[in-house]
């Protein structure tokens, strides 16, 4: 699964190699060390020879300070490789997510996406820099030690045939045993953390319905079963380091003991027993970095399919493949819809919209009523392409929307979605997202036809007062104004209003409405809306009802004609006189 | 040999034995903190264990015990070459009963330390594990019971960073950091008094090194420091960044923004690549850094002690011992600078934790509660105590009156100006008004999640403030602005609303409020 991601890889390719090289020229000089310091005591002191100590000493100390050099390069190399390659990785993460469609959006949670490209991305990045070092190191150093250790005294290293398999037999089992364990371990703290997440978010509701004593009950519950298990999973893992000491010191009083029989019997030198204890710790040492990385490879297994899983998402809905030249601007603000079919799912029972014939002038007015779960807001959705439809299709100025590039349709409609999200920045970049060269005076113009301009010119710094994350400092009546006068500024061909007066009063809802349709005389306007009051003096109301449309005509019309038209008309004019 | 564990994200992972190329230096630790009194932390910590403090002794013993063996074994190889392995040197049919029993005692004590180690930290769990789940407990009730307006002025990121990354860290510190800080510190100095033992004059090119050695240590770990907290803001900014286009997704669509949101992402990511770097590449020197420096001596000691034994002045078996105690010195070195770190940023979290549990809870000092008369009514009454020290007892009736209240969210600016209106008993009240006008403000004030300022709440004839919290919210019945639903059935979110309703009850209800229908099409009800 990571050769998948190695061409991310990019320019700091050359790093990718350079750490591994440094790192086995580290290796092996530290490995010659101890040889070289068997040779000192063995040839040196018996011989009395000090130039032969000396020189031998310069030599280990000068491969000690080049294997420091080799060490500190490696390092610098794997750092610059793994994170620069998380560079990449996240850009390019980042620009398929903004690649995605709304349904393909739906399918990801935000909170999964952001943790994908933050906390996810690290974890590899950190498994790929260990990598880089420790998978090179350990098994070179593994293989030295004891290479050099059989050519010292082939007899004496078969010791370290046998405890290298112990060591590693050893290692794997607990590792295969604990690591079930742990994940039920991390289960069990995801579920602590959910309690704790959901009384955060809901501390008024626990208060009111006075639970405290409830959830600490559940808190506390969920707490003894992250204990227990918890030290199950500990109780397993604690076997490492006391079996790698246990190895480690028979070993040494293992090659103490047949060393020094071997030295009073002459087939041995002094200096080389002392050599083969140093490698022992190098030796052992080595088997568990590889088991280390191994652990640190499977732990990340999670973060990497994560990112695979957004990577290799199939985008539904892409521009039309026309080359440039061919596709057109958008004549006019007409829209028809042809038998149009569509479902959020894969399910065909139930779709959201059935079978809807409509037809709109450019320049008309059109309101949309019905019930929750009509389809309203589906239905609008489908005209700038943020959802395809599944059967028929969506015309807008005489051509099918498909048969225009995305950057054309969604520059010609502006759509003021039911969520309003204004992004951190001033009030005037915000609204430049209509238009980024908009003038001063076309802003202006925008704001108060969206009745919005009055509220920003009582902020000290009027337009360009700083908005928190979301547009923090407005209530959600100016956060509203503010979204319909930032889709003013697209000059679009057709508006669309899903919903957008919902949270101002009846009268900034008449004022913005008397104000945009001065100003968007020659604009196909669409107004989806709750209260009838907002959409009475459109030229024609849609009455949706699960998906399909159940009557089309003026106000008067419908009062006369329609049921459920007359019926939310009756309920909701109770309240008035 | 220092242990280690290989964090991931925000989740604990398996301490699973040494970490090679250095322990907490290699770990990605954001700014470390530094607690504002260690001690007082230490004390409350070790409050919590109690009951085990007994087993804690134990555990010092083992960590004594187990560095102790080590470094006591390794002496062993003096004796064992000078006195009988060298002086057999040549000889026919020597006798080895010495050797094998002075090899003997030093096998039997790195067995003690092997088993010392695996007590530790048997013990260790159970009184780690233990007394994290007393603290997590005392958090969260304690947490439950802070008034709103602490909700209102901690962001929910903050407070869940004490449940995981402070209890965390907390964790590690008792299972790993502190243990292998003693263990190392013991290691060490043993190593040290035994290195002068045998040979004062070369301990004196020992302490030259570990000088330089303890430099670049703190040298190199300041700048692990500074760099990782500046990878930590541009992580933040790369985090904020995303988070507000994520959420943001569908406009960026719908005005065909996203080459310009790219762009921004880029720069950020870049200086986040920067930062990110830097951190690391001094995370990954350390170790290397170190343990060549002890090469380093390692030749120096050997050359020396080489020249001394030519000289006569040392013999083979100091040297032997004298070089494997140099080669097990750097390691422990460095891993107590970085360890002592660790523990100080851990004791910081703890001091976070505890100033929440020590937080002032809402205060309840009503003293009427509410009381069901079981005959011969049945019904609900709230107990007052009165003067002459009996209880009055006044029916539950809902009857609310606001007189001349005025309140106040931040003491500035009045949200409620001398608000005073009546409701009788079965009426229905509607409150209109347009956003901010103070709507859900009246609610609140009626759940006493805030107190008033000014004025006076009647409820049933009684004073709200002398009612007790608990029972004044029970006689409530509230549906919130936000929606908020727990994980669990359908029938268990609804009973949250009286846990002692049967099934029918609940279904009932459900009925009333029209969702009994949509919770039939659910596929399971």
């Amino acid at each position: 699964m990571i050769k998948k991601l190695i061409p991310f890889l990019g320019e700091y390719r050359r790093y990718a190699v350079l750490a591994p090289l440094a790192i086995v020229c580290e290796t092996i000089l530290e490995v010659l060390i101890p040889f070289l310091m068997a040779r000192i005591i063995d040839v040196g002191i018996t011989s009395g020879n000090m130039d032969y100590v000396l020189t031998v000493g310069g030599m280990m100390a000068a491969m000690a300070v080049l294997a420091l050099v080799f060490g500190a390069a490696a390092g610098r190399f794997a750092a610059l490789a793994a994170t620069g390659y998380a560079k990449n990785l996240r850009q390019s993460l980042f620009e398929k997510v903004q690649e995605f469609s709304f349904s393909n959006m739906d399918r990801f949670s935000t909170a999964s996406l952001i943790t994908r490209l933050t906390t996810d991305v690290t974890n590899t990045q950190n498994v790929v820099m260990l990598m880089l070092r420790m998978l090179v190191r350990a098994p070179i150093m593994l293989v030295c030690a004891t290479g050099i250790a059989v050519y010292i005294n082939t007899r004496l290293s078969l010791v370290f045939f046998v405890a290298v398999p112990v060591l590693a037999a050893g290692l794997s089992i607990i590792m295969s045993k604990a690591f079930p364990k742990f994940q039920i371990m991390l289960k069990h703290y995801d579920k602590l953390n959910k309690v704790v997440q959901e009384n955060l978010a809901a501390i008024r509701v626990v208060k009111a319905y006075v639970r405290e004593g409830f959830e600490n009950d559940k808190f506390g519950e969920a707490a003894e079963q992250l204990r227990d298990s918890q030290r199950r999973a500990e109780k397993l893992v604690i076997f490492t380091m006391p079996l790698m000491q246990a190895v480690m010191y028979a070993t040494m009083v293992c090659i103490v003991w047949f060393g020094g029989n071997m030295i009073i019997a002459g087939t041995m030198k002094p200096g080389e027993l002392l050599g083969f204890l140093s490698y022992v710790t190098q030796i052992l040492m080595s088997l568990m970095m590889v088991a280390m990385v191994f652990i640190s490879i499977v732990i990340s297994k999670a973060s990497v399919t994560r990112i695979l899983e957004v990577l290799g998402e199939e985008i539904d809905i892409r521009g039309s493949k026309k080359i440039k030249e061919d596709t057109c601007s958008v004549p006019d603000g007409s829209i028809s819809f042809e038998d149009v079919s569509f479902n959020y799912g894969e399910e065909a029972e139930n779709p959201v919209l059935s079978h809807i014939k409509l037809h709109i002038r450019s320049g008309e007015t059109v309101g949309i009523i019905g019930g929750t779960g009509s389809g309203k807001s589906t239905l609008v959705h489908l005209i700038p392409r943020l959802y395809d439809v599944r059967e028929g299709r969506v015309m807008l100025g005489g051509i099918d929307v498909r048969d225009y590039s995305l950057r054309e349709l969604r520059d010609s409609v502006a759509i003021v979605l039911q969520n309003n999200v204004l992004f951190s920045g001033t009030i005037r970049q915000n609204l430049q997202w209509g238009d980024q060269a908009a003038s001063d005076d076309e802003i202006t113009e925008a704001c108060i036809a969206a009745a919005a301009h009055d509220f920003i010119t009582a902020f000290p710094q009027g337009y360009d007062t700083i908005l928190g994350q979301g547009g923090v400092n407005l209530s959600g009546g100016q956060k509203q104004r503010l979204c319909i006068a930032r889709a003013l500024l697209k000059k679009p061909k057709v508006i669309i209003l899903d919903d957008s007066t919902s949270a101002v009063d009846t009268n900034t809802d008449m004022k913005i409405r008397s104000a945009l349709s001065k100003k968007l005389k020659g604009t196909t306007t669409i107004i989806i809306a709750q209260r009838i009051a907002s959409v009475m003096d459109a030229d024609k109301i849609i009455v949706m009802d699960d998906g399909k449309i159940d009557a089309v005509g003026t106000h008067e019309e419908l009062l006369g004609t329609n049921l459920i038209y007359r019926e939310v008309y009756e309920s909701q004019q109770k309240g008035v006189a | 040999m220092a242990a280690a564990k290989a964090e991931q994200g925000q989740r604990p992972g398996p301490g699973f034995g040494p970490r090679p190329g250095g322990g907490p230096g290699q770990r990605h630790h954001g700014a470390m903190a530094k607690p504002q009194s260690a001690g007082k932390a230490l004390k409350r910590i070790l409050a919590y264990m109690k009951g085990e403090r007994l087993l804690l002794i134990l555990v010092f013993l083992a960590i004594i015990a187990s560095s102790a063996a080590g470094v006591a074994g390794t002496y062993f190889l003096k004796p064992l070459i000078n006195e009988y392995i060298v002086p057999f040197i040549g000889k026919e049919n020597p006798d080895l009963s010495g050797f094998a029993g002075v090899l003997f005692l030093m096998g039997s004590i790195y067995l003690v330390g092997a088993l010392s180690t695996y007590a530790y930290s048997r013990l260790m769990i159970n009184i780690a594990t233990g007394t994290l789940y007393r603290i997590r407990r005392d958090l969260f009730t304690h947490m439950e019971k802070l008034p709103v307006s602490y909700f209102d002025n901690h962001t929910h990121g903050e407070l869940m960073s004490h449940f995981t990354n402070d209890t965390d860290t907390l964790r590690e510190m008792m299972s790993q950091g502190f243990p292998q800080l003693i263990s190392s510190s013991i290691t060490v100095f043993g190593a040290f008094v035994m290195m002068l033992y045998l040979s004062p004059l070369l301990t004196l090119l020992v302490v030259v090194m570990l000088f330089v050695m303890l430099v670049l240590v703190t040298g190199i770990g300041k700048r692990i420091s500074a760099y990782f907290k500046r990878q930590q803001e541009a992580l933040g900014k790369v985090n904020g960044y995303v988070e507000e286009m994520i959420e943001g997704q569908k406009v960026v669509k719908v005005f065909s923004h996203e080459a310009v949101v790219t762009k921004g992402f880029e720069e950020l990511n870049l200086e986040l690549c920067k930062a990110a770097s830097s951190a690391n590449t001094f995370a990954n020197i350390l170790m290397p850094v170190m343990s060549n420096l002890s090469y380093i001596l390692y030749a120096i000691i050997a050359a020396s002690g080489a020249a001394m034994a030519i000289s006569g002045r040392m013999d083979l078996g100091t040297i032997a011992s004298f070089l494997q105690y140099t080669r097990s010195f750097s390691h422990p070195v460095t891993m107590m600078a970085q360890l002592f770190n660790s523990v100080l940023n851990a004791l910081a979290g703890a001091e976070r934790i505890f100033r929440l549990i020590d937080e002032q809870p809402e205060n309840d000092d009503g003293d009427v509660i509410l009381v069901n008369c079981p005959d011969p009514t049945g019904m609900w009454a709230w107990k007052r105590p009165n003067e002459n020290g009996a209880f009055d007892y006044i029916r539950l009736r809902g009857d609310v009156r606001f007189e001349n209240v005025t309140f106040s969210y931040d003491g500035e600016k009045n949200v409620l100006e001398d608000v005073s209106f009546y409701a009788k008993p079965g009426q229905k009240i509607a409150l209109v008004g347009s956003t901010g006008a103070g709507k859900t403000t009246i609610t609140n004030l009626l759940n006493r999640f805030y107190d008033i300022t000014r004025g006076r709440i009647i409820y049933d004839g009684i004073p709200l403030d002398r009612m007790s919290k608990n029972d004044l919210r029970l006689s409530l019945g509230m549906v919130l602005q936000d929606t908020h639903l727990f994980t669990g059935t359908v029938m268990e979110n609804i009973r949250y609303g009286n846990i002692c309703a049967s099934n029918e009850d609940v279904i009932k209800a459900a009925k009333l409020a029209n969702a009994h229908s949509f919770i039939k099409h659910l596929p399971e009800g």
